[in-house]
């Protein structure tokens, strides 16, 4: 049955690691949905007459049916093959997905018009109306597909212009793009426009010259590779290094120019211009130049951007955008999330940990709320929901890996950049003298565009440099307690001296290692200094920074930064605070999400229960009930069998019965199972078969009627470091008998260790240890004592005096059982013997009846010794 | 087996056991915990743990630690008061000495008796099995748990003669609680650490009644440890490493943060619950079945 049992188990881990092994290799594993690729033909332009095709690939829905569309945009120097993986990941969860090369991009035709309305947006159009006619497509009315848009920077933007303007799109996700791209490339933090902006020139070089890199070019399948922005939407963007592809900014690699239709007679501009609509072209060199933004200018790229159509974004929109980014600041996400609640649409924001600076880009987490905002507003799955606002944050570090982790903070409102809760700051620090060098060199460095991730690494610490005497700086005491800072901080600075000045003001948290610039942000803002002195205020970069407490907050603000156009004239100009508090925004209700509470927790440990109940209670032996027996007989063994697991057979159907006052020897060479047949008289081990009854009670493991036997088997066993005494006292106690009962005295003289008895047993000797074992087994005077080899290691006299204890013992009516190999020793102290042999019984009877039946061959009395061997020789 | 052999005992009065002999009255929990006490290992053990605080303040008094600016990690708080010692303290013993001393406790318990043949005369007595390996569980626990108790209050003691019963400054963020509200906290943390230890513990005492070599039960249970500290350390297993059992085992910190954070504990004790009951109940099948050969 054991064996049984055995090979039933193993058979069960073989089922289980088959189906295991069945499972892995059939699970779906998604059956990768082909792309068709298709070029569209379509019509734009201001006066709809220029013909563009559009290279598209479409993923039809996983499963087949009609299903949602999703619209999904690359990326600045990207092209439909940018988003591949993200489009097979939504196509996979049953979504029709279309990509497409933007114009001027990859293998479509025209040119770049930065979201235009009247080019790209016209595009976009015409592509929700070929999906209309698509049969995988599920429509709301006929031409008018349920489609959403989703995309990151120049394709978060067009997510957003075509949400504008085609109220066929239900619902959108625009990642790390922008509401004012003026107000990007010209940010002004005094709140006075583009026009007064100062130039985000290395930005804006990076944006231009990203034009002329064809996907195409070598190094082009790194980009098409890119999974969602973030590192992977960053590089088609913000030539962030991770794909190699920094040639685009250096001359060593220029790309293969792509030869539009209709360009081809200003070949010498293609070098300069890529493939940008010329009045764009224009319009970059002309601002370039002079740093600063023209009228036209801003009105042309307002009208590639959001600010543009307020109020005409009416649909459901998850904002995504990075903590980052230099080049679209959450500022932007900000201001799109309030345009668009107030036409009454649901908005969602989320500060991811990503941006055209690099950091993590957790993509997984992206393509999840991505996708489950579609499913809320596109499937209309209402058992999905987000939190209004979430934020990452650095999570400390792994529990397995030490490794920095992140986890999202939330809330079930928008705070703003205001925060829900502003907290006053004191800074101290009088006016101080800053110089603007000549020549706007050396510059303080706050986050170079593209070179972001290099320098954050993968600390997220950016790295941050100022100019000694190019900057002010106001440092708030230590603070009291941790501030967590979720927002725009406002400071208000007065700026003496004369002419205009551009300066950047930054958030720094002191106190650590070095000074730390959260994100790597700056505010920038220009200003005509007075004499008296020109108040400014100034809304410093949004940053989601936890200061610890014991920091300091610190605002500086500096003369230079290498990202933006500086100021060339040398000056020196005063700066103080105009106002000692700054307003810090944080909002203390956002919680961390996903560390809840799992189903694991209370699964566990209940389907742990229910196991250990099943290994506890399956394969219980039956404690076998037999009628007891004659409660007069000491010993009965019948049909006695044990197997080792090796297969021997130790003992063999032996039976034999002991009577009271008996004292029996058992006797037999090594290996005849004399101890076997005893350690199972002690319930020690389960017989195969047979039974063995003690005073008429079936013998199992812990059966009570043991306590009735005293034994001694195999050697003793004490506990080392407890004295003789001890262990004595404390074995008494282990058994719960009273301890008048244990006849203690007695038991202690026949082990006559004398002043020993207080010493550790580990001292002593193995006569001695022999002799305390029998006693321990004499303890209460048991009616069965059992005692194997019990003169082992005892010289003549102890075994002189051990063979009169123990007919003495007999004598009360007792029963002795004896093993040994000594048979003359077995001679002068049993009446009766058992012979075993190779597990069975060769003989049982008075020893004195064995030896006559033996008569000798040579006329001397018979020895046992002799009746022994002949008994063993016949049966071998 | 043993519970119902144990009610049947109580009216049996023919002859069937010795009188006075009740199988509910064998190893009463006292002579076990008696028993165990006067070890050498048990001394030993429990004087390194008693000291190691005391080492750790002269440690910190010989080598005044670098003035770090702004660091606000355990090791750099430790001297800032008893109470941030005594997190110290825990933060360095929990990895690998907690665990040792628990797999001592737990994993000589069985296998020493079976090492020195005492067992056989015990189980002869006879204890009824399933009651032995219950009482040498229960006292193997409670000397593991006085064990994971006493260390971190020696701490507490010594890094406050040391160093005074200031408020404490949280690792990380370096917000200061004051010591009064921050006891409760130091209550979860030392049940934590008693709770993420169990695991230990079950598997200790199962391999103690699978084998006869103490030493071999101690260093199974302190193997698995370290293969499963070494496993949590290759991020390729994702998120299967959350059912790794030492996982969850740090996340007693963050009972030390602003807001006290109950997940990662919850999921850590769900998840060691579950392996010591499992365990458990393999020690007792495991031991109801075996044949004692020692």
């Amino acid at each position: 049955m054991k064996l049984a049992g055995r090979r039933t188990a193993a058979l069960l881990v073989v089922v289980v690691l088959a189906a295991g092994a069945g499972v892995w290799v059939l699970w779906p594993s998604g059956g990768a949905p082909r792309g068709v690729d298709q070029r569209i033909a379509v019509v734009d332009g201001p006066r709809d007459d220029q013909r563009v095709t559009i290279d598209t690939t479409f993923f039809p829905p996983a499963g087949g049916g009609k299903a949602p569309a999703v619209l999904l945009a690359h990326g600045f120097g990207g092209s439909k093959r940018s988003v591949r993986t993200e489009a097979e990941s939504l196509a996979d969860r049953g979504y029709a997905v279309l990509t497409w090369s933007a114009r001027g991009f990859g293998a479509s035709t025209g040119e770049i018009a930065l979201n235009s309305p009247d080019y790209e947006v016209k595009d976009v159009r015409q592509l929700v109306d070929w999906l209309a006619e698509r049969p995988e497509v599920l429509l709301d009315a006929p031409g008018d597909p349920r489609v959403g848009a989703a995309g990151g920077s120049y394709g978060g933007a067009i997510s957003l212009m075509a949400a504008a303007y085609d109220a066929r799109i239900d619902a959108i996700v625009p990642q790390i793009t922008w509401y004012d791209l003026a107000d990007a490339l010209f940010p002004d933090a005094s709140g006075r426009g583009p026009e007064n902006g100062v130039f985000k020139r290395m930005w804006a070089a990076l944006f231009f010259s990203r034009a002329s890199d064809s996907p195409l070019a070598p190094g082009g399948p790194g980009l098409a590779a890119a999974p969602s922005p973030g590192p992977s939407g960053a590089p088609s963007d913000g030539n962030a290094p991770a794909d190699g592809s920094i040639s685009a900014g250096s001359p060593g690699a220029v790309p293969t120019p792509t030869v539009s239709p209709g360009a081809g007679d200003r070949a010498g501009r293609d070098a300069q211009c890529g493939r940008f609509l010329p009045g764009i072209c224009d319009l970059y060199l002309q601002v370039a130049k002079s740093g600063r933004a023209t009228p036209e200018a801003v009105r042309v790229l307002r009208a590639s951007s959001p600010v543009s159509v307020r109020g005409r974004i009416r649909v459901p929109t998850l904002l995504i955008q990075g903590k980052r980014d230099s080049l679209f600041p959450i500022a932007h996400a900000d201001a799109n999330a309030r345009a668009i609640a107030a036409t009454g649409a649901p908005v969602e924001v989320a500060w991811f940990d990503g941006g055209h600076d690099g950091g993590d880009g957790e993509p997984e987490w992206v393509t999840d709320r991505t996708v489950g905002w579609f499913e809320r507003w596109l499937k209309k799955d209402t058992g999905v929901s987000g939190d209004a606002f979430t934020v990452t944050r650095d999570g400390g570090r792994d529990p397995g890996t030490r490794r920095p982790v992140l986890e999202h903070a939330a809330g079930d409102r928008y705070p703003g950049l205001s925060g829900t809760k502003p907290v006053p700051v004191r800074l101290d620090g009088g006016e101080q003298e800053v110089a603007t060098p000549p020549g706007g060199s050396p510059a303080a460095l706050s986050s170079v565009p593209g070179l972001g991730a290099l320098l954050s690494g993968a600390t997220g610490v950016a790295a941050s440099l100022d100019m000694p005497g190019q900057v002010a700086v106001f440092d708030s005491a230590p603070l009291a307690g941790s501030l967590q800072v979720t927002g725009s901080p406002v400071v208000r600075l007065r700026v003496r001296g004369t002419g205009e000045v551009s300066l950047f003001a930054k958030v720094y948290d002191v106190g650590g290692p070095r000074p730390l610039l959260p994100q790597g942000l700056v505010a920038p803002f220009r200003v005509t200094a007075t004499e008296e002195g020109t108040p400014v205020t100034v809304t410093l970069p949004a940053i989601d920074h936890r200061l610890a407490a014991g920091h300091r907050l610190r605002v500086a603000v500096s003369t230079t930064d290498m990202g933006f156009t500086a100021d060339t004239d040398p000056a020196v100009h005063r700066v103080s605070l105009a106002d000692p508090v700054v307003t810090v925004p944080t909002d203390p209700s956002l919680r961390l999400t996903g560390g809840g509470v799992s189903w694991t927790v209370w699964v566990l440990p209940l389907a742990a229960a229910v196991i250990a109940a099943l290994v506890l209670l399956v394969g219980r032996r039956r404690a076998s009930q037999g009628r007891p027996g004659d409660a007069e007989v000491p010993l009965e063994i019948t049909g006695l069998t044990k197997r080792y697991r090796d297969g021997e057979l130790a003992v063999d159907g032996l039976s034999f019965r002991v009577e009271r006052g008996q004292v029996l020897g058992l006797l037999g060479p090594n290996g005849a199972g004399k101890t076997t047949t005893m350690r199972m008289l002690m319930g020690l081990i389960h017989p195969d078969a047979g039974e063995i009854r003690v005073f008429g009670h079936p013998v199992a493991p812990g059966a009570p009627v043991l306590s009735r036997l005293g034994c001694f088997v195999e050697g003793p066993g004490f506990l080392p470091h407890l004295s003789g005494r001890e262990n004595l006292r404390l074995y008494w106690r282990a058994t719960g008998r009273p301890e008048g009962d244990a006849h203690m005295a007695e038991a202690l003289e026949i082990a006559a260790l004398g002043d020993a008895l207080e010493r550790p047993v580990r001292t002593y000797s193995q006569g001695m240890r022999q002799r305390l074992a029998i006693a321990q087994a004499m303890l209460g005077l048991p009616d069965l004592l059992v005692l194997d080899e019990p003169t082992n290691g005892l010289d003549p006299p102890q075994i002189a005096e051990m063979r009169r204890v123990l007919t003495r013992y007999a004598r009360d009516g007792r029963t002795v059982i004896v093993s040994s190999h000594l048979l003359a020793e077995v001679e002068q102290v049993c009446d009766h013997v058992v012979v075993m042999h190779r597990g069975r019984l060769v003989a049982a009877g008075r020893v004195s009846d064995l030896l006559v039946g033996a008569t000798s061959s040579n006329g001397h009395k018979a020895r046992l010794e002799e009746v022994f061997l002949d008994l063993i020789q016949e049966r071998s | 087996m043993t519970r119902t052999g144990e009610a049947m005992a109580g009216t049996r009065t023919d002859g069937a056991v010795s009188p006075g002999y009740a199988p509910g009255r064998t190893l009463p929990l006292r002579v076990e915990v008696v028993r165990q006490f006067k070890r050498r290992r048990t001394m030993v053990m429990f004087g390194l743990l008693l000291a190691l605080p005391w080492i750790l303040v002269v440690a910190f008094a010989l080598g005044p630690a670098p003035a770090r600016p702004g660091g606000f990690r355990l090791s750099d708080l430790a001297t800032q008061g008893g109470l941030n010692f005594a997190a110290f303290v825990l933060s360095v013993s929990a990895s690998l000495l907690l665990v040792v001393a628990v797999a001592l406790f737990c994993g000589d318990t069985v296998a020493s008796e079976a090492n020195w043949s005492s067992l056989r005369y015990l189980l002869a007595a006879p204890v009824p099995r399933g009651r032995l390996l219950r009482h040498k569980l229960i006292v193997a626990l409670g000397y593991s748990a006085v064990a994971v108790i006493a260390l971190p209050l020696m701490a507490l003691l010594a890094g406050t003669v040391a160093f005074g019963w200031n408020d404490v400054q949280l690792p990380g963020t370096g917000d200061v609680i004051p010591a009064a509200a921050v006891l409760p906290r130091f209550g979860i943390v030392i049940g934590y650490a008693l709770v993420s230890q169990l695991v230990v513990a079950a598997l200790a005492f199962l391999l103690s009644v699978s084998t006869d070599s103490p030493l071999g039960a101690v260093g199974g249970a302190v193997g698995l440890v370290i293969v499963s500290t070494i496993l949590q350390a290759v991020e390729a297993l994702g998120g299967l490493r959350e059912f790794l059992p030492t996982f969850w085992n740090t996340a007693w910190l963050d009972a030390l943060v602003p807001e006290l954070d109950w997940s990662g504990m919850i999921r850590g004790t769900a998840l060691s619950v579950t392996y010591a009951v499992i365990l458990i109940a393999l020690a007792f099948r495991r031991f109801r079945r075996k044949d004692i050969v020692s």
